[in-house]
């Protein structure tokens, strides 16, 4: 009886979450500038139809996530990212 | 006499020297109908560079992207023109640039933004890359 308390027994085995620890990529490579002209890069940072990821999620320090909140909105402005889409990726 | 000349001269520079440091660069970028000929658009470029030479701008660099898809419909275009423009000049031209934008049917759309220092350097370097890599290619 004791023997079987102490001898845990999975069905399937304990995954163990290695926590990757997100960074901020334009501090980690030194980008000051973040390009409203390049839609590419920005997509990035949208999801599916288009919405500005959250930092919680990208990892994006707060100086950097309102460049590139600017950025998309420019980016919107001029046609090179659509407001609403579907399927973007 | 020479002592009040050297001077007045001395003043004037510091002055020039001055309102050149005042001055920012700007970047604009516009979106012109996809209606325009090759020369129309060509004549349109040329009046906005028009408006900003007249206003004591300098014209640092300009980019012609040319006809691309639009992410989302402008008054029931799917494509546009699309050029930059990147000047120096005093704040008070953007107005007088803008409200020509306004008034030019075949703008549908345009962006003016002040670049602060980080955007300048990256521009510059885009610009050196881009020079570079046609060196290369011509050699």
């Amino acid at each position: 009886m004791a023997q079987d308390s102490s001898e845990i027994r999975y069905l399937t085995p304990p995954t163990v979450e290695i926590k990757k620890k997100k960074y901020c990529r334009f501090r980690k490579n030194r980008i000051k500038y973040i390009d409203y002209k390049d839609p590419e890069f920005l997509k990035k940072f949208l999801n599916e139809q288009g919405k500005i990821l959250p930092r919680r999620l990208t990892g994006t320090s707060l100086k950097y996530q309102r460049k590139v909140a600017v950025a998309v909105k420019r980016a919107r402005h001029l046609a090179l990212l659509p407001y609403v889409t579907d399927m973007m990726k | 006499m020479l002592l009040i000349k050297n001077f007045l001269l001395l003043h004037s520079i510091f002055k020039r020297l001055k309102i050149y440091f005042m001055l920012n660069q700007y970047e604009t970028v516009f979106i012109a109908t996809p209606v325009l000929s090759e020369s129309q658009m060509k004549e349109a470029v040329a009046k906005f560079k028009k408006v900003i030479t007249d206003g004591n701008g300098e014209i640092v660099h300009e980019e012609d992207w040319g006809l691309k898809k639009l992410a989302y419909p402008i008054q029931k275009k799917s494509t546009g023109f699309y050029h930059l423009i990147e000047f120096r000049a005093e704040p008070a031209l953007i107005a007088r640039l803008e409200t020509e934008y306004r008034r030019d049917e075949r703008i549908i759309r345009f962006l003016t933004m002040k670049m602060e220092k980080y955007a300048i350097a990256y521009s510059e370097k885009k610009r050196a890359r881009k020079s570079a890599a046609q060196k290369q290619e011509g050699e």
